[in-house]
Formats: structure tokens, C-alpha cells, sequence
């Protein structure tokens, strides 16, 4: 089996051409799913699966972030809230996997509704990262990224609100793209913060994601937020080269907070750029500081709004034997959410309540648009932004679990990106302590042809998205 | 009522769309299904759902804002209001808040004394529904209807400047004439199409205004005057006995003409609007308005005066054909036919179409005799060929379905007698009839003079030409 373990979506597809790649990646998603706690739920897949039928990804094995409705497959979103909802209906994302002829071989864990960066708030236990078992592979994609880097799919689908799939990439040695909002539906994708969530995808190489990119960007006549654009090819984007590539680098994105060998990691990655033909430009995001606290009570706020649906009366959680109708509210919120979900609903109710709205939710709208305004000051001389995509490596897990303030502050490099809608990408670039080090590619609204030009030209001249744990050994072959 | 208090009413109506689906999704609107049987996955919330406005609701609204004078805002935005009930799926009401797509406008408004008002209006805004709590129809327990959860409302809220129940329900009729007039909704308040809450308060004249407060969901034009009524008194006599009125929300009771408070100010809930952000601004152009303003029919107003201007009608005509578009339209399509006779017309419209629809229970839409078969009627006394008298047995056989006008004349030999030969061979056999009453009238008795036309009448079957008999009688004698 262990023959399968090819790192691209090209390997994938020539081995299907003969052996059964479906059935490969479920025996080694089996496999693992005592040690890395990856999947939720298993899909049940039937027949055997081979590249002769029609599509982009015919035959192509992949884990889908259990956020993503899959009708008839239980839906969870990391929450005991959906523990058992089984939803009617496909995302959109799901039904254009589907149409590509991809396989799902299951829901891969995250952090409940998405809200964590450790994916340590997951009602289905914590997930670790295959490059230490000890350690947290990001979140909230978590379950996907650990997938994707022990070579068990080719690609995991994620979602990004604040960073949930370039950070847990980063952490786990592989690719994570964010598109701009607006570019991937958002129907069946199960809501945090509406107006910052995006489907996202990681995989090995950076041109497996624009391979995946094209088949699920596009208008959606469900989203409302959705936008008709001309059809783009991103694979053939990937091969535009980096000569000439303006490459921007903020100081803000290299704040106090970055440990320093990270930083350098970033600036050899930087370096070999500008070797291979990149111009490197110093540009400003002055306040990308504000991104943290901005990101911070837009989010809770949309997502206190979003939850409120869990309320056990029509699916979901519902609490036993009910007094009345505020017990029945109060006690199925109580026992469906965890911790952290039900932090970011207080924190968002209280932001968005009389007296304390303008001080709170209008003002970080203001500081939204302003922290857009420098993003898109500094992309009129700049083709894409570079910087690390996280401060610090994977911790271990349970270190940052009693402090959220030191987790969101971890945010800083990320959550800016989706404040102001733009598409990014972390790549690997270098090891610290034995572990792994994204470096993230942020690009204008719809620039996601040069992001990936970007981002495949870098994977062009290095190998670290090749490397793989040693925890790949461990699965039986 | 003690004349030192002056009432101040301000109405907030809900006007229900006419469209065929929701405002939200494309589950349909139809009244009366069984419960739960017209609910899309988004009207039910189910996880990942998300909301598309429906066209057809927001050109009934522009539509709206231009008839009333109003202006329709370019960009309007969805906001939520967030509260938890079990009717309401989502957990938030998608409704417009800071900035409703119609602001401003006017509806002029006549009162049963003839009295006429003009009502400004504060704005109009885009809402959906909620659903309907069932209390009775389980033991122990309250069932969910979501049917209507997601129908098309358009809350048209009036400033506070009407000071009676009298006005505040003929403004509330005018309003529900010219909404059912422009076809965007069907009117109907005993399916909730039309409802209304109704806000109080009252002050010495000239005084800043009083505490006031709100009845809610009140269906009827007669229940919204007893209430408003009720609740000035209330409030009088409590300010009279030296009480401060309290802010309240409170319900009307038909059955005890009471109203009586559901909840208090204290216990008022903070909806935390904010812009929704599953739905970019509503955003429209000239063109949008353009289009809308090509769509509107003639106002009721402009119609009325039209038909007093031009036409000639009185007033008390011009009202009553312009009460409702069918009737007013149904009278212009025989002006088509008749333009010259338009009082005829009318005095038959009112009069006996009014009545045999009236007795057989249909709606002027249904009529089984239809606007240009009434027209052939009545051109038939315009022409002499029948009285008007006989036109009335002819209009019946024709409600009757016996057929055209002319048909009927023509198989019940109902044409006038016009030739005077024979008319005068009617009055020779009357004066050797009636010798004696013939000798009174030629001594000065003018009252026998009707009771011998009555018999010439009934010696033509009706037929003779009325005017033209009086006259020959007279010369004859």
C-alpha cells in the first residue's frame, strides 16, 4: 500500500489508473485514526473507485472538513451541538467535488464551528500533528492538514476565517490556500463569521490546490456573497515564473511577537526568490497591530448571530426534559457548545448590545476598512506580500489551552488577510526544533493567478513540501 | 373623551408581497398548506443555509416608494435582528434597520366626514416573516408552522401625526387601497396579509409627546379603532387619576375590548441589529427605478380626479370607482366603448353589476357579465332601442348566461316602440278605454295624467318610448 503515498494529485491519479487509490486511503486513514485523531466521521464509500470515470479529480481520494454539508453523511462541525445531524443537502463545495469526480473519505476533525487554532476545541478529542504526536496540528482545519501531511489524500478540504487553513498548513509542513472572499461558495459551508469565512484547500503542492481552485471557484446563485468573474485557469497561473514577480515585505508582518528563527526561515525563502528573478520591495501595512482585536469582535459578533440557530428546537442537541422554553435554550446551548464556542457568543452578544455597539462593533468595522485601505495601498506597487504565516511552530498540546489571549495573538498574520477579503497561501519553508514553517503569500483581491505564480515558483526551487514526517513510517503498508 | 387630551397615533403596517416565493428562498407563499409542508432547508436554517433576496419583493417595494411620493433609497441594507423564539429558525429576523430601501412619502387619506388627511410617512423597509407558534393543537406541548417563516413583508411605518382612531383607520384603509391597487399585495387580513401595530400616547395640546405605547398585530380595520380608542382612554384616565403611563408593548383582547400589556419596557429585548452579512448592500440604480415607474398604473388619486375632472362624475362616483383597481378598471374598459356616457356607466356599475355581484358572491373579476358586454347593454339605451327599465330584465337573462344584449332584445321582442302610428293607436284605444279619467284631466286633473301613461305602459308591454308617449299623450289630449 505504501506505494500510494504519492505526494501530488498526479501521483494519485497514475496509480489510479490500475489499483484501487479509494480503498488505499481509507485502510491508511483507519490506520491512523488512533494516533492522529484526523477524521470524525468515515465515509461510507461504494464500489470500487478508478480513474475512468469522467472529471478533473476522477478518482482522487480526499478528507473534507467536517464544515461542509454532505447530505446523508453526518455533519458535525467539531460541535456535540450536531453531534448526529445528518444534513438533506450538499454544499456547494461538496457538490463540485463531487461533479470533479473526487471521493470523500471522510470528515476531518476541526475545531468546534471552526472557532480555535489548535484544534484542541474539538467535541471529538484533540487532533495531533503527524510531525509530533505531542503537538497540535493547528486548527481550525486541523484534521484536514494532518491528513494531507501524512500523505493519507492528496488534498483536504478547509475553511479560513481568521487563518484556519493557512495556519494549521503551516504547523503540519504543507500548502494552504485561502481564496478572496467571494470566490468559493459559502452555501452548506457551515457559518462562523459570514462575512470573513472562505473555503479553502491544502494540499501537498501549491498547484494541487489551484487544481482543486478550479473546480470549485465560480458564482453560486445560493451565495448572495458569491461573485460572477470570468473564468480563470489557476494551474496554468502556476506557471507564469517569479521573474519580475514584485514581492512585498511588510515590517509589520515581521512584529516583536515572530520568533526570530522563524523570521529568518521566511527571509531565506525570500532570498531564493529574489535568486530565481523576484523583486523584493519594502512596503508598510501600518496597522496590520489592529488587525487582532478588529478580528476579534467582528467575528464573535457574526458568529453569536450565526449560533443562534442551535437552539434544539428544530435538529441538533436538545436538552432532556425541559422546564420551559428558556430552560430548554438555556440547557441545550449549555451542554451543545464547548468553552471556546460559547466565549466568542458571549463576547459577540456583548459587542453588539445597546450602548456598547459603536464603541465595540462599528469601530472595528472602521479599523476593517482602514487595514483594507493599506492593503490595497501597498498592492498598488507590489504583485504579492510576503511574511511568516505564523509566529512561533506547533506546541505542544494543552499548552496555550487556559489562554485564549496568547492563541489569538498568535492571529497576527492571519487574520488581517481575511478582514480585508484577500486570497493568501502559506507554503513550507524550513524546519525550527524539527518543525515545519510556513511562509505566507498574500495577493490582491482576485489576484490569485500571481499567488500561485508566487507560490509554485517558490515550490520550483525548494523541496521542504516534500518533506514528510516520520510518522508516515507508522502506517502499515 | 375629556377634550384637554390630544392623541397621538403613529401605525407600523405590515404589507405581505404578493410574490410566489419567499423573500429569502424559493419555497412558495401560498396561504392555507398543511403545517411545514412549504419549507425550504434556508426557511428552517437548517446549518449552512444562506439567504438570496427575492427580485420580485424588492420591485414591489421600489414600486411602493414611488407611488407614495417617497425616495427609494440606491443602497439599502439587510440587517438582523436577533431574538430567540421558536418561530423564529434562524435566531435573527432579516429585516432593514439603519437603512430601509423606502424613506419619506406620503398617503393622503378621506375620513367618513369627508375630511381629507395626508399621512407622512417615516419609511418602508424589506423584511421576512416569522413563523406561527401553535399553543393548542398538542397535549403539553407548542408545534412550529414555518410555512409562513420567510414571506415577504414590506413594514410601512407612518410618522406619529394622526390623532384619532378615525384617522388612524382611514389612513390604514387609503394605505390598503392603494397597496392592493398596485398589485403587491393581495389585502387580505384575515390570512395576516395586512396587520398592523398601532403606537400611542397622549398629551395636553401643544405639550411635548406623552409615554407611549404600542398595540400589537391588530387585523382589522374595526379592531385597530376600538383599540386605539380603548387605549386613549386608558391612558387619559390613568393620566387623570394622577398615574404615569409606563412604556409597554401591549396586545389587543376582541373578545374583552381590552388592551392589556404583554411586556414593559423594563423587559424590552435588545435585538443587537446589525448588517447582515450573508447579503451584500441592496444596491439599485436608475434604471431599477425606471423600470418600476413603468410599471406603475395610474394612481387611485389622479384616477379619482380624472373621472370628476374629465368625466364629469360626482364625487361620491369617482371615490366609489376607484375604491378598488378591478371595479375602476372594469369602468374604464367600457368607457372604451361608451366614452360619451360615462355617467350611465357608472350609475350601472354601482348599481346593478354591484348588486348581482354582491348577491351572487363573486368578485367583480368573476362577473359573468363582463365590462364590454355591459357596454353593448347600455349602448342599447343610449340609443333608444330599449328603456332603461327593460335594460334591467335584459341585464338579468344576460347574468343569467342567456346571452349578448342584442340577442336577448332581439328573442324577447324588447325593442322600443318609437314609430308614432303606433303609439298613437295606443292613446285612441286608451281615451275609448278610459273615458272618464280622460274627462278629469281635460277638467284640471293633473295627478291622473301618470295613471294614464301607466296604462299605456302596460298596454306596450313596457316598450313604448316614455318621454315620447308624455309628450304625444299631452298633445293628443
Amino acid at each position: 500500500m505504501s506505494a500510494l503515498r504519492f505526494a501530488d494529485i498526479a501521483g494519485w491519479r497514475a496509480a489510479a489508473a490500475d489499483q484501487d487509490p479509494i480503498a488505499a486511503a481509507r485502510t491508511m486513514a483507519e490506520a491512523a485514526q488512533p494516533a492522529l485523531n484526523a477524521l470524525i466521521t468515515p465515509a461510507v464509500v461504494t464500489g470500487p473507485h478508478t480513474a475512468t470515470a469522467g472529471g478533473a479529480l476522477a478518482g482522487i481520494p480526499y478528507a473534507h472538513k467536517d464544515l461542509f454539508c454532505t447530505a446523508g453523511l453526518r455533519t458535525t462541525a467539531g460541535s456535540r451541538m450536531l453531534d448526529g445531524f445528518v444534513p438533506p443537502y450538499d454544499a456547494t463545495v461538496s457538490a463540485r467535488l463531487d461533479q470533479a469526480g473526487a471521493v470523500c473519505i471522510g470528515k476531518a476533525n476541526m475545531d468546534e464551528f471552526a472557532m480555535g487554532s489548535s484544534n484542541e476545541n474539538s467535541a471529538f478529542g484533540a487532533v495531533r500533528n503527524p510531525w509530533d504526536l505531542q503537538r497540535v496540528p493547528g486548527g481550525s482545519s486541523g484534521g484536514s492538514a494532518a491528513l494531507v501531511a501524512a500523505g493519507i489524500v492528496p488534498f483536504a478540504t478547509g475553511s479560513d476565517t481568521g487563518g484556519s487553513v493557512r495556519q494549521p498548513a503551516a504547523f503540519c509542513g504543507v500548502t494552504g490556500f485561502k481564496p478572496s472572499y467571494g470566490r468559493i461558495s459559502r452555501y452548506g459551508m457551515i457559518a462562523f463569521a459570514s462575512s470573513l469565512d472562505q473555503a479553502g484547500v491544502i494540499a501537498r503542492h501549491a498547484r494541487d490546490c489551484a487544481e482543486v481552485l478550479n473546480c470549485l471557484a465560480g458564482f453560486d446563485p445560493r451565495d448572495a456573497t458569491s461573485v460572477e468573474r470570468p473564468a480563470e485557469d489557476f494551474v496554468a497561473a502556476c506557471d507564469r515564473g517569479v521573474r519580475g514577480l514584485r514581492i512585498g515585505i511588510a515590517r509589520e508582518l515581521y512584529s516583536a511577537g515572530i520568533r526570530s528563527e522563524i523570521a529568518d526561515c521566511t527571509r531565506a525563502a525570500l532570498a531564493e526568490l529574489e535568486r530565481a528573478g523576484a523583486l523584493l520591495v519594502d512596503i508598510e501595512l501600518p496597522r496590520l497591530q489592529l488587525s487582532v482585536p478588529a478580528y476579534y469582535v467582528i467575528a464573535p459578533a457574526e458568529a453569536s448571530s450565526n449560533l443562534a440557530r442551535y437552539d434544539g428546537v428544530r435538529y441538533g442537541h436538545r436538552a432532556e426534559a425541559a422546564r420551559d422554553l428558556n430552560d430548554l435554550y438555556a440547557r441545550s446551548r449549555s451542554e451543545g457548545f464547548g468553552t471556546e464556542v460559547k466565549r466568542r457568543i458571549l463576547v459577540g452578544t456583548f459587542v453588539l448590545s445597546a450602548g456598547y455597539y459603536d464603541a465595540y462593533y462599528l469601530r472595528a468595522q472602521q479599523v476593517r476598512r482602514l487595514i483594507a485601505e493599506d492593503f490595497a495601498r501597498a498592492f498598488a506597487g507590489v504583485d504579492v506580500i510576503a511574511g511568516p504565516t505564523t509566529p512561533d511552530v506547533a506546541f505542544r498540546i494543552g499548552e496555550k489551552a487556559d489562554d485564549p489571549l496568547a492563541m489569538y495573538a498568535a492571529d497576527i498574520n492571519t487574520v488581517a488577510v481575511n478582514l480585508a477579503g484577500l486570497p493568501a497561501i502559506s507554503v513550507p519553508c524550513g524546519f525550527v526544533d524539527g518543525l515545519p514553517v510556513g511562509l505566507q503569500l498574500i495577493g490582491p483581491a482576485w489576484g490569485e493567478a500571481s499567488l500561485f505564480a508566487a507560490a509554485h515558483g517558490y515550490q520550483q526551487i525548494s523541496d521542504w513540501h516534500f518533506r514528510t514526517p516520520q510518522f508516515g513510517a507508522g502506517v502499515p503498508s | 373623551m375629556s377634550s384637554e387630551w390630544e392623541a397621538v397615533i403613529g401605525l407600523e403596517v405590515h404589507v405581505q408581497l404578493s410574490t410566489r416565493s419567499k423573500i429569502f428562498s424559493g419555497a412558495t407563499t401560498a396561504y392555507g398548506a398543511e403545517p411545514n409542508t412549504q419549507v425550504s432547508f434556508v426557511d428552517a436554517a437548517l446549518p449552512g443555509t444562506l439567504p438570496v433576496p427575492n427580485r420580485g419583493a424588492i420591485e414591489r417595494a421600489i414600486e411602493f416608494g414611488l407611488a407614495v411620493g417617497a425616495t427609494v433609497a440606491e443602497r439599502s441594507v439587510f440587517a438582523r435582528k436577533n431574538y430567540f423564539y421558536p418561530d423564529l429558525p434562524k435566531g435573527y429576523q432579516i429585516s432593514q434597520y439603519e437603512l430601509p430601501i423606502v424613506s419619506g412619502g406620503s398617503v393622503k387619506a378621506r375620513l367618513e366626514d369627508g375630511r381629507e388627511i395626508e399621512v407622512a410617512l417615516t419609511r418602508a423597509h424589506l423584511e421576512e416573516d416569522a413563523g406561527k407558534s401553535v399553543h393548542d393543537a398538542f397535549h403539553a406541548a407548542s408545534g412550529v408552522d414555518l410555512n409562513r417563516a420567510g414571506t415577504p413583508l414590506l413594514e410601512v411605518v407612518s410618522e406619529p401625526v394622526m390623532h384619532s382612531a378615525a384617522e388612524a383607520v382611514a389612513y390604514m384603509k387609503a394605505l390598503h387601497r392603494l397597496v392592493r391597487w398596485l398589485g403587491i399585495c393581495d389585502g387580505n387580513m384575515q390570512e395576516g396579509s395586512f396587520r398592523c401595530d398601532a403606537n400611542v400616547s397622549v398629551r395636553r395640546p401643544g405639550a411635548p409627546l406623552g409615554t407611549r405605547n404600542e398595540i400589537k398585530n391588530v387585523n382589522s380595520f374595526r379592531f385597530v379603532e376600538k383599540a386605539i380608542d380603548y387605549e386613549i382612554e386608558r391612558q387619559i384616565r390613568a393620566l387623570e387619576n394622577g398615574e404615569t403611563i409606563v412604556q409597554a408593548t401591549r396586545l389587543y383582547d376582541a373578545a374583552a375590548n381590552r388592551t392589556r400589556t404583554m411586556r414593559s419596557k423594563e423587559d424590552a429585548l435588545d435585538y443587537r441589529y446589525f448588517p447582515d452579512p450573508d447579503l451584500p448592500p441592496l444596491l439599485l440604480d436608475a434604471s431599477d427605478l425606471e423600470r418600476a415607474r413603468a410599471r406603475l398604473p395610474e394612481l387611485p388619486d389622479a384616477r379619482r380626479r380624472r373621472f370628476i375632472e374629465q368625466l364629469g362624475l360626482p364625487e361620491y362616483d369617482a371615490d366609489k370607482l376607484t375604491e378598488e383597481r378591478a371595479w375602476s378598471d372594469y369602468f374604464e374598459s367600457m368607457l372604451q366603448v361608451l366614452p360619451a356616457q360615462a355617467k350611465l356607466c357608472a350609475n350601472w356599475v354601482l348599481g346593478e353589476l354591484a348588486s348581482a355581484l354582491n348577491a351572487d358572491q363573486i368578485a367583480i373579476e368573476d362577473s359573468r357579465v363582463d365590462a364590454s358586454a355591459l357596454a353593448a347593454l347600455l349602448a342599447r339605451i343610449a340609443d333608444q332601442t330599449i328603456s332603461g327599465k327593460i335594460a334591467k330584465d335584459v341585464f338579468a337573462a344576460m347574468w343569467a348566461g342567456e346571452g349578448t344584449a342584442d340577442a336577448i332584445i332581439d328573442a324577447r321582442g324588447l325593442r322600443q316602440i318609437t314609430d308614432d302610428g303606433a303609439l298613437a293607436g295606443a292613446i285612441e284605444a286608451l281615451i275609448a278605454q278610459f273615458p272618464e279619467q280622460i274627462a278629469k284631466y281635460r277638467a284640471g286633473d293633473e295627478k291622473i295624467f301618470q295613471f294614464l301613461i301607466g296604462q299605456l305602459m302596460k298596454a306596450t308591454r313596457g316598450k313604448a318610448n316614455p318621454a315620447q308617449l308624455n309628450q304625444m299623450l299631452r298633445s293628443r289630449l
